[in-house]
């Protein structure tokens, strides 16, 4: 391997290039201005200048999750480093492989409380799946491919690199990403076979069978989704996904139950209730799934593939561990499967389905229509129904808005949809969407809003319009934390505390404001117009969908409940929730 | 059901039952770089995981490789999820937990400081005899014991020393190797 001198900056600006890193989304600062100077000085990699730091890590994520490569983020030291903390976070907690560098004061400085230093690995150990500080600059070019391979292998995860501003302008050997692993880390990626047979036996014997699946068929790759199609269509078994695993399987696909958990359909949370084996794929047993953890689906036998250990009887016991990447466990089921021409009980799968569909039949997500206000489930039907033809790609922020986006709008590919489940980041959406517009510049991305998560991140309207990104922003407009007071209907005796959206901006002011365009629509009937000319708008748009203020999201398992206790949207009716609702909240129906 | 009547709810599912907590030791080997001990002190103080003993050297200079015995309790479930926890920190090479492979060996070191004349003195000598503990420095009013080892023999010695002018104890905290010819996964 050619060894070559060159500063840490250099090294830097090289690595990434080598890394094949195309896009790095970041933001000056005093301790990162050697780097800017390289990023300056080439044209290999394209620097995207945000307008938070936590914007960065968000664009990162959105490009990450959309595209399947590692997000890049670069960040200056002290408040660069802790705005991106959040963002780092939400990576760790949805498996999102990012490498976000960090500048530092130079090391003689650290520990002295100098000029923006803060203890960079100190904060962000516990929310990275690993970190650095580097303090040689013959070692940053092996740590720095070294954090790509942490991030992208195993089970995906943020990985930062803090780098002192003296080791970048120091001299140093350059070494290429060629045979750069990591000299302990080596995740398990190919399944014990004893397992994967005792797997196929097990659902081979099935009578209610039903698969589980979650974000782990996204972050295995597209293969993985293949696999899982070609599994199904063999054994015919339902299939239900989580919030992360939405587009794995395609929604319009005949044993496509749609989601499941607390706000997932009935149909997919009774099939797992009464299954008699349980096949999780890439899903890691979140509370929002379990409900109450000693009614989880008591009477089933359950397989659980993963390829992080620590996922594995961590809430749920199961029966047959299976560690390993899904694509390679999906394809050594295959094989056996076909191997010993394996089929289900007819009979008993014929009576499954029936069930299945008898549930199916209540209709959960049935809602009252209106004439006069737009419905916010009606809201996105029809921005499904209009853009389905199209390339989509959807994220959402967080709150009602997100659930109704996961129960309406209907994925038929992986890596469309991204969205922050695990640490649930109101602010995710806008930036995330300018990440998977950088990523697929001639695609229709759209981020589903909410009134009040948007707010959190809108600035980076603003790195839209500079990059001629024409994200569109479609904000569900109740006017209420929606989520919120939701919650506090349900739970809290009505008693609405802080969960009005008080002095809102003017959002076709603000979109113009920024150089973008403004929609504002408040009527059923216009809807259909206004997302045709938001869809038609080749520039950054933001919608202010105005919807029915006080809709709640059903169906919902309350907490502490069963999956068979789920509450439907009738058994809450309007009046009852009215009561809650002050003259104030009345006058805005 | 009346939701709407309901008393305030959580966001989590709350579990009521006290299950049955054990003690084990495990032995983790990590590569010696800055922060790792950090990183699994962070683990066990963010998962709400004990420490009730933690000791760490480097046990292979060359390779830069050091060995942490952890002593931790938990119930079953957890302990289980502590190693796998650990074995999924990049720096982590291997986690054996000594107690369920039963066998290990396990030890500790105490110094103890004790002052007092007369008849105490004595009988602070006679009880060090008797627990095989060393003296390590002795004036004409204390002496300073040195005791090794399983915990349990540690804390008897000190709580025996208490109303004999104990004045200071330091410990190394436990230390732990499986017996047999086979050394630990690396
Ligand atoms: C307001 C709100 C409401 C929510 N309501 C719901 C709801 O109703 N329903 C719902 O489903 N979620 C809901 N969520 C999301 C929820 O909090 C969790 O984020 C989500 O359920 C976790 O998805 P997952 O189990 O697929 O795991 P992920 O977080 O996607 O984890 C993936 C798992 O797969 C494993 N894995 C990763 N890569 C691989 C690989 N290559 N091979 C094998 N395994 C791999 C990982 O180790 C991990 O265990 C909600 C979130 C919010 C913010
Ligand atoms: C950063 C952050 N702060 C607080 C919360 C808690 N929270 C969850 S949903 C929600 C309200 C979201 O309101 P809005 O964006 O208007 O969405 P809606 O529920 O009305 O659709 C809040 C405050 C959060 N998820 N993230
Ligand atoms: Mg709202």
């Amino acid at each position: 391997m050619a060894t070559t001198e060159m500063t840490g900056a250099e090294i830097v600006l090289k690595a990434l290039a080598d890394q094949g890193v195309e896009h790095v989304f970041g933001y000056p600062g005093g301790a990162v201005l050697p780097i800017y100077d390289e990023i300056f000085q080439q044209e290999k990699v394209k620097h995207i200048l945000v307008r938070h730091e936590q914007g960065a890590t968000h664009m990162a994520e959105g490009y990450a999750r959309s595209t399947g490569k590692c997000g890049v983020v670069l960040v200056t030291s002290g408040p660069g480093a802790t705005n991106a903390v959040t963002g780092l976070t939400d990576a760790l907690m949805d498996s999102i492989p990012m490498v976000c560098l960090t500048g530092q004061v130079p090391t003689h400085l650290i520990g002295n409380d100098a000029f923006q230093e803060c203890d960079t690995v100190g904060i962000t150990r516990p929310c990275t799946k690993h970190n650095y500080l580097v303090k040689d600059v013959n070692d940053l070019a092996r740590i720095l491919h070294e954090a790509f391979y942490v991030a992208t292998h195993g089970r995906p995860g943020p990985v930062v690199v803090d780098i002192p501003k003296d080791v970048q302008f120091a001299t140093g050997r350059y070494v290429g990403p060629k045979n750069i692993e990591h000299k302990t880390y080596r995740p398990k990626v190919k399944p014990d076979q004893n397992a994967i047979r005792a797997a196929v036996e097990l659902i081979a014997s099935a009578k209610r069978p039903v698969l589980y699946t979650g974000g782990g068929v996204i972050n295995s790759g597209t293969t993985a989704s293949k696999l899982l199609r070609e599994f199904v269509a063999l054994t015919n078994i339902p299939i239900t996904s989580t919030l992360m695993g939405l587009g794995a399987y395609p929604a319009s696909g005949k044993n496509w139950l749609g989601m499941l958990g607390m706000h997932g359909m009935y149909e997919a949370n009774m099939a797992m209730h009464d299954c008699d084996v349980m096949i999780n794929i890439g899903a890691r047993f979140d509370d929002r799934i379990t409900g109450r953890l000693n009614a989880f689906s008591p009477g089933s036998k359950k397989i659980h593939i993963d390829i992080d250990p620590s996922s594995i009887n961590k809430t749920v016991r199961v029966d047959i561990p299976v560690v390993g990447d899904v694509a390679h466990a999906l394809e050594d089921m295959i094989r056996v499967w076909k191997s010993k021409s394996l089929s289900l009980d007819k009979k008993a799968m014929d009576a499954w389905w029936k069930q299945i569909d008898g549930w199916r039949a209540r209709d959960c997500l049935k809602y009252r229509k209106n004439a006069d206000v737009i419905m916010p489930q009606y809201a996105i039907e029809r921005l499904y129904e209009l853009t389905k033809h199209m390339d989509t790609y959807i994220t959402t922020e967080v709150g009602q808005h997100q659930m109704w986006a996961a129960q309406f709008y209907k994925f038929e590919d992986p890596n469309r949809w991204m969205t922050s489940g695990g640490l649930g980041t109101m602010g995710y959406g806008l930036p995330a969407a300018v990440g998977v517009q950088m990523a697929h510049p001639k695609s229709l991305v759209i981020d589903i809003a909410g009134d009040a998560s948007v707010q959190m991140t809108a600035q980076e309207m603003s790195t839209a319009v500079q990059y001629r990104l024409p994200v569109k922003i479609f904000i569900l407009n109740n006017q209420y934390m929606g989520m919120v007071r939701q919650w506090q209907q349900l739970l809290h005796g009505n008693r609405l505390s802080e969960s009005y959206s008080e002095a809102l901006p003017d959002f076709v002011k603000l979109a113009e404001a920024y150089g973008c365009v403004g929609i504002r629509c408040d009527k059923p009937a216009d809807l259909d117009g206004k997302i045709k000319q938001m869809i038609e708008t080749p520039h950054p748009v933001i919608f202010d969908c105005r919807v029915a203020s006080l809709a709640n999201c059903f169906p919902m398992i309350p907490s502490g409940k069963a999956h068979n206790e789920m509450l439907m949207g009738e058994d809450v009716p309007d009046e009852e929730v009215g009561t809650a609702i002050d003259a104030k909240g009345k006058m805005l129906v | 059901m009346n939701v709407l009547q309901a008393a305030p709810g959580s966001a989590y599912f709350l579990d009521p039952s006290k299950p049955e907590i054990e003690t084990h030791t495990l032995a983790v080997i990590v590569d010696n770089e800055p922060g790792v001990l950090a990183r699994v002190i962070g683990l066990f103080s963010g998962r709400g995981y004990n420490i009730d003993s933690l000791t760490v050297s480097e046990t292979q200079h060359e390779k830069h490789v050091s060995r942490i015995t952890i002593v931790t309790s938990g119930t079953a479930a957890v302990i289980v999820q502590i190693k796998h926890q650990l074995e999924r920190m990049v720096p982590v090479h291997s986690v054996a937990d000594l107690t369920v492979q039963g066998q290990a060996i396990t030890r500790e070191l105490a110094m103890v400081k004790v002052a007092g004349t007369g008849e105490k003195r004595v009988e602070a000598l006679r009880l060090a005899d008797a627990f095989r503990a060393r003296v390590i420095d002795a004036g004409t009013t204390s002496f300073i014991f040195e005791i090794t080892g399983k915990s349990d023999k540690v804390e008897q010695f000190i709580s025996l020393m208490v109303p004999l002018g104990l004045v200071e104890v330091a410990r190394t905290g436990v230390a732990g190797i499986t017996r047999g010819p086979e050394g630990m996964k690396e």
